[in-house]
């Protein structure tokens, strides 16, 4: 259970970008977390709640997006998407992998914020 | 008022990963190999390392040990009966260590007069994954009295570990360990896994995995 100190990094970083020229109200924080990340999207969006509170952020609304493992099998010369977390062998020829493409992500994309009309 | 998103593409453990890289050229600078041993409450970490120290202390080689638990400093009692240094690191609410806690407790320690460092982590199977502490590599723990399926259990830990050691190994019969089921299961979440066995009571496997240990001092950093 480390997602409040998850969320606690996500409101952090993004408070930095309150108060950038242009930036209003942060209303929404988007972010990207692979299936081997650790982190549970449930917890982590309690969490956020409770992180967020009474900061700049108090009120704005956690986007996770949530990806699949992806490997490169050697033998079809391609990316495969990995139906679990499991079994780390090529879905299609059975081969095993240990090439990771994707899935340790845990990363803010972006966050969407109003925009002041400049004066 | 109209949106726009601001583009940020920044890792969330951006703080811990720089930290840890900057832990991992200070070990690399001074020779330190640094091991980073994860496994779940009650596989014996201790128990391996209490050996492990002793022994490569008795073949000449500086040895040191960081020891994460919650509360109590039980497990630094024990390992600083070997000899070696050792620092307990306290982490009360916090359920694995970070890259700063190790950087705190290096404190005072000459790294270039250390052959190598052991990181005992917080006996949990989840959050250690997430947290590089520098470390050469990772070492996951699986006790046959755990039971072979672990590593499908908690298959994101197993999978960010580079070798798992298979602790207990005296208690393999009683408990009905079927080895060869577990080695399978580590197999399938991390292809081509380096697995090695001990028993840190009997001394069964402690060979192995201390010749294990030797050779990474000559071998090139696995990060």
């Amino acid at each position: 259970m480390h997602e409040l100190s998850i969320a606690s990094s996500i409101v952090a970083t993004v408070s930095e970008y309150a108060g950038h020229p242009g930036v209003g109200k942060i209303v929404e924080v988007r972010i990207r977390v692979g299936a081997l990340a650790g982190v549970s999207k449930d917890s982590l969006l309690f969490c956020y709640d409770i992180a967020s509170k009474d900061t700049v952020l108090e009120g704005s609304a956690l986007v996770v997006q949530e990806l699949p493992v992806v490997i490169f099998c050697v033998p079809c010369t391609v990316e495969r998407v990995l139906p679990s977390v499991q079994l780390f062998r090529c879905p299609v020829c059975n081969t095993p992998s240990g090439d990771i493409r994707q899935g340790r992500e845990l990363e803010i994309e972006s966050t969407v914020v109003d925009e002041y009309a400049s004066t | 008022m109209n949106t726009r998103v601001l583009e940020i593409r920044k890792g969330i453990l951006n703080k811990n990963d720089q930290l840890a890289a900057e832990l991992r050229r200070r070990f690399e600078t001074a020779g330190c190999v640094t091991l980073n041993l994860v496994s779940s409450p009650g596989t014996g970490k201790t128990a391996l390392l209490e050996r492990t120290l002793r022994t490569m202390r008795d073949r000449g080689l500086r040895v040191a040990a960081l020891v994460g638990d919650l509360e109590t400093d039980n497990d630094a009692k024990r390992l600083v009966a070997s000899g070696a240094p050792v620092r307990q690191i306290n982490t009360y609410r916090c359920c694995h260590l970070e890259a700063s806690m190790i950087s705190e407790h290096l404190e005072g320690w000459a790294l270039e007069k250390l052959d190598y460092l052991f990181i005992e982590n917080v006996g949990n199977l989840v959050c250690p994954a997430s947290y590089d502490l520098g470390e050469k590599l990772r070492i996951a723990l699986l006790s046959v009295t755990e039971g072979e399926d672990k590593p499908l259990k908690y298959p994101g830990l197993f999978n960010s570990a580079d070798v798992v050691v298979i602790t207990k190994i005296d208690l393999a019969e009683a408990c009905e360990f079927d080895g060869a089921a577990a080695c399978a299961n580590i197999e399938a979440v991390r292809p081509g896994m380096r697995i090695l066995e001990a028993s840190a009571k009997t001394g069964d496997g402690m060979a192995i995995w201390i010749d294990w240990l030797l050779q990474l001092r000559t071998s090139e950093p696995a990060k």
